[in-house]
C-alpha cells in the first residue's frame, strides 16, 4: 500500500467531503485532538472543503505546545551547563522560555544536538562518557515507550552519565478535563491515531459513555481524517454516541502491549502542567521510584524553577478549542512565528503557526 | 521586549534593525536562507554596504563595463560532511557558483577559489575535493584563475571551506531579474526537488533509508543556454537552494510585487526524498536543491521553452509548475489536490523535524 498517494487522493477526497455535506444538517463542533491532525487539516485544506456547518476545533495535542514554560526555563539551565550535552526532538529547539530558547543557549556554546530518537542520546552518552547527556523527554503515549525504553537500557547498562527532563502528557486526562470545562464546545473527537496505537482505544468507551461524546479513532492523511470527520458526523446526526476505530490500518483495541509494559515499568501517573491550560490532575508520567536516578531535574537541581506563563498569549483557549489562533488580540500582531509568544506559535503542528502559515492570508482575504 | 534584549547590539550610524535586535547572538537560522537571513541582508548588510548594484539582491551582479556586460557572483559551502552521495563540497562549489552566474543568463567563465582548511584534515581528502573540482570546472567551463589558502587550528573549522567567486559575460538584451515577473507568465521547474538537501541529511543524522538519496549538484549554464536560445526575454531565473523553492518563489513574488500560484500535483518530487520527508516532518518546498532552476517565462513561450529543457539531461523532467497572478501581491499560493489552497510562506530560519 502506497500511504503518502492513496490516502492523499483528490478525487477520492472531494467524494468523502460530498457525502459529509449530505450528511450534515446542523451546526457541529468536532475536535481533532492530535496536532499532527492540525497540521495536516491546514496543510491540506481539509477545513475548506468540508460544509461550512462543522467547525473543527484545534485541540491540545501538540506535545511542543502544552509543555510549560517552566520545564522550557528548566531545559534552558541544564543545556546552558558546561559538562551538559542536550539532546532533544528539533522543534523543541525553537520553544520560547522566559528569555531565550534552546537555539540561543546553542549560539552562545551550549552543546545541543537534535536528535531522532531517545536511544541516539544514550548512545551519545555511551560513546562521551565525560559528557552528562540529558534527553528532554517530553511528548504524548506516542513518544513515551522509546523514551522508556532508553532510560530502562541507560539502567541495565549502567550509563551513570545519562538523564532525562520528563515531561510526558496523557490524552484521556486532557479530554476529560475538555468535557468537564464549563465553556466547552466540543461536541464529537478525532482521537489521536499515533497515540492509540500505542495504548489502543480501550480507555475511550467509557468517557464517550459518561459525557455522550462520539470518539473516532483517526489516522493522519486527508482520507483518514475525512473517514473520521464523516464518521463523527454520522453520529451526530443520528444522535448516538460510540468509540469507532477509523485506523485500524495501525490501532488495535488493546493497542501495544509490549510498549505498554515498558512505560509502566518506567513511568508513574502524576499530575501535569499544560501550557496555556493549567494544571490537569492524573495527566502525566513521572520516572517511577525505580528510574528516580535518571531524573535530570533532581541531578541538576533545577527543581526550583517556577515560572508564569505570559498574560498576552491566550494559546490556553486555543488548546481548549474557546477561541481561533486569529481570534486572540495578539495573534499576527505581538505574536508571529518569528516572535512566538507562546508555543502554539512555535511548533509547526501548533494551531496558531498552522494558521499564520497555511491560512491566515486566505481568511483575511475572504473576511475584508 | 524584555530586559535582555534592551542591552543588546548597538548599530549606531545606521537604519535602526529592529528585528535583528530580538537576537544577541547570530543563530544558525542567519544562515538558513529563510527569514532570518533576509533580516540580516536588510537590515544590516544593506544599509552599510547598498548601491545599484547590490540592491537588487540578484544571484550575481551585472556590471555595465562599456561594450561589456560582466555578471560577478560570490558563494561560499560550509557542508558537513565533506562527502556525501551524489558529490562533495568541491564540485558543489564550482556547480553553485557557475549556477548563480547562469541565473543572470551569463556564460560562466573564471572563477576563484579560497579555502579555509581546518588543521588535521587527512590530505587524501582534501586531494579528492580538488580533483572533483578540477573536474566539475572542466565539465562547466570555467578556469580557476586565482586563489587562496588559509589554514585553521583543529576545532576552528569543519574540515574544509571553500569560497568561490566567478565572472561571466552576459549577452545585450537580457533582462533576466526577479523583478521582471508579470501577470499570465508561467512558473516552469526544472526537475525533482529536495533531493540534495535529503541527500546530506541521510548522512549527517545517521539516517539509514532502503534507497540511497543522491545530491542533484549540477551545472546548469548549458541548460539556461538553450533555454534563452528559444526565448531570449525569460523574465527570471532563480536556482532554489537553501530554502527551496519555496523560499525563491516568495522571493520572486516580492521583488516583482505579483502573486504567484503553484499546483502542488505538477511538482516531481522521488519518492525517496518524499518518504524521507515525511518520516522527519519536513516539506520538500522547503529543502535545498543544487542543480534544479525555477524559471519565469512569457506564457507564449512555455512550449518552446519546455521542449529546449527537455533536450538537456539536467531539464529533462522540466514542467510548468504555475503562474504569475495579479492578485495575492507577495504571496505564494498552491493549489492542492483537493480543491483547497495553502499560503506558502518563507521558513523563519532552519526547518527543523517534527517530533511526531
Amino acid at each position: 500500500m502506497k500511504y503518502l498517494t492513496e490516502f492523499r487522493n483528490g478525487e477520492k477526497a472531494r467524494r468523502l467531503a460530498d457525502e459529509i455535506r449530505k450528511r450534515t444538517t446542523r451546526n457541529w463542533a468536532i475536535m481533532e485532538v492530535c496536532g499532527g491532525q492540525t497540521h495536516s487539516i491546514i496543510r491540506h485544506g481539509i477545513d475548506q472543503i468540508i460544509p461550512h456547518e462543522i467547525e473543527l476545533i484545534h485541540g491540545p495535542g501538540c506535545p511542543v505546545c502544552v509543555t510549560p514554560l517552566e520545564i522550557i526555563d528548566k531545559a534552558l539551565e541544564i543545556a546552558a551547563r558546561p559538562e551538559v550535552t542536550f539532546c532533544s526532538f528539533g522543534d523543541m529547539l525553537r520553544v520560547p522560555g522566559s528569555n531565550r530558547d534552546l537555539l540561543g543557549v546553542k549560539s552562545t556554546g551550549g552543546d545541543i544536538r537534535i536528535i531522532y530518537s531517545p536511544l541516539d542520546a544514550l548512545r551519545i552518552a555511551r560513546n562521551e562518557p565525560d559528557r552528562e547527556v540529558v534527553f528532554f523527554a517530553i511528548g504524548f503515549e506516542t513518544t513515551a515507550p522509546a523514551n522508556a525504553m532508553a532510560v530502562k537500557l541507560a539502567k541495565q547498562h549502567g550509563v551513570k552519565n545519562f538523564s532525562v527532563l520528563v515531561s510526558h502528557v496523557l490524552v484521556p486526562p486532557a479530554i476529560e478535563a475538555i468535557m468537564n470545562s464549563p465553556t466547552n464546545r466540543v461536541q464529537a473527537f478525532l482521537a489521536a491515531g499515533h497515540v492509540c496505537s500505542v495504548m489502543g482505544f480501550w480507555q475511550y468507551p467509557p468517557l464517550s459513555i459518561r459525557y455522550h461524546v462520539p470518539i473516532v479513532v483517526t489516522g493522519f492523511e486527508p482520507l483518514d481524517i475525512l473517514d473520521g470527520i464523516r464518521r463523527a458526523v454520522i453520529q451526530l446526526e443520528s444522535g448516538t454516541a460510540q468509540v469507532e476505530n477509523a485506523f485500524d490500518r495501525v490501532v488495535t483495541f488493546d493497542g501495544n502491549r509490549l510498549a505498554q509494559q515498558v512505560i509502566s515499568e518506567v513511568f508513574e501517573v502524576t499530575d501535569r502542567s499544560w501550557r496555556g491550560i493549567g494544571m490537569i490532575p492524573q495527566s502525566g508520567w513521572r520516572l517511577s521510584q525505580a528510574y528516580r536516578n535518571f531524573d535530570a531535574e533532581t541531578r541538576f537541581g533545577v527543581s526550583g524553577i517556577c515560572t508564569n506563563e505570559s498574560t498576552l498569549c491566550r494559546s490556553g483557549e486555543v488548546l481548549q478549542g474557546a477561541i481561533k489562533p486569529h481570534q486572540c488580540p495578539a495573534f499576527g500582531k505581538q505574536c508571529t512565528p518569528r516572535t512566538p509568544l507562546g508555543a502554539t506559535m512555535v511548533s509547526s503542528e501548533g494551531a496558531c503557526a498552522a494558521y499564520f502559515n497555511y491560512g491566515r492570508f486566505l481568511k483575511a482575504e475572504v473576511t475584508a | 521586549m524584555n530586559a535582555n534584549n534592551l542591552s543588546g547590539p548597538q548599530f549606531d550610524g545606521m537604519s535602526c534593525p529592529v528585528p535583528l535586535r530580538d537576537f544577541n547572538e547570530i543563530v544558525m537560522g542567519h544562515g538558513g536562507g529563510g527569514k532570518l537571513s533576509s533580516e540580516l541582508i536588510e537590515h544590516l548588510f544593506l544599509p552599510a554596504f547598498g548601491n545599484d548594484h547590490l540592491n537588487q539582491l540578484r544571484d550575481s551582479a551585472i556590471l555595465d563595463l562599456g561594450e561589456q556586460r560582466l555578471a560577478f557572483s560570490t558563494d561560499s559551502f560550509v557542508v558537513r560532511p565533506l562527502f556525501f552521495p551524489g558529490g562533495n563540497i568541491g564540485d558543489m562549489a564550482i556547480n553553485g557558483t557557475v549556477n548563480d552566474l547562469a541565473m543572470s543568463g551569463a556564460r560562466p567563465l573564471y572563477l576563484s577559489a579560497g579555502f579555509i582548511i581546518e588543521e588535521g584534515l587527512r590530505m587524501e581528502s582534501l586531494h579528492a575535493i580538488v580533483k572533483s573540482m578540477s573536474l566539475a570546472a572542466r565539465r562547466a567551463g570555467v578556469q580557476i584563475v586565482t586563489g587562496d589558502t588559509k589554514v585553521v587550528e583543529r576545532g576552528h573549522g569543519d574540515g574544509c571551506f571553500i569560497n568561490t567567486t566567478g565572472i561571466g559575460v552576459v549577452r545585450s538584451g537580457l533582462r533576466i531579474a526577479p523583478d521582471q515577473a508579470s501577470p499570465g507568465d508561467v512558473v516552469i521547474l526544472s526537475g525533482t526537488i529536495g533531493d540534495h538537501g535529503m541527500a546530506i541529511m541521510s548522512v549527517r543524522e545517521g539516517l539509514e533509508f532502503e534507497s540511497q538519496i543522491f545530491s542533484d549538484s549540477a551545472p546548469l549554464h548549458e541548460l539556461v543556454e538553450r533555454m534563452l536560445a528559444v526565448c531570449p526575454n525569460i523574465r527570471t531565473l532563480r536556482d532554489p537552494t537553501r530554502g527551496g523553492i519555496a523560499t525563491s518563489l516568495n522571493e520572486i513574488a516580492t521583488a516583482s510585487n505579483m502573486g504567484i500560484e503553484i499546483d502542488e500535483t505538477t511538482i516531481p518530487v522521488n519518492p525517496c526524498v518524499q518518504s524521507a520527508c515525511e518520516i522527519l516532518g519536513l516539506d520538500p518546498l522547503f529543502v535545498a536543491n543544487e542543480g534544479k532552476l525555477l524559471a519565469i517565462v512569457p506564457s507564449v513561450a512555455s512550449e518552446a521553452v519546455l521542449a529546449s529543457m527537455h533536450q538537456h539531461e539536467f531539464g529533462s523532467n522540466a514542467r510548468v509548475i504555475g503562474r504569475v497572478v495579479d492578485g495575492h501581491r507577495k504571496m505564494v499560493i498552491a493549489k492542492t489536490p483537493y480543491g483547497s489552497t495553502r499560503v506558502i510562506t518563507m521558513q523563519i530560519g532552519e526547518q527543523l523535524p517534527r517530533i511526531c
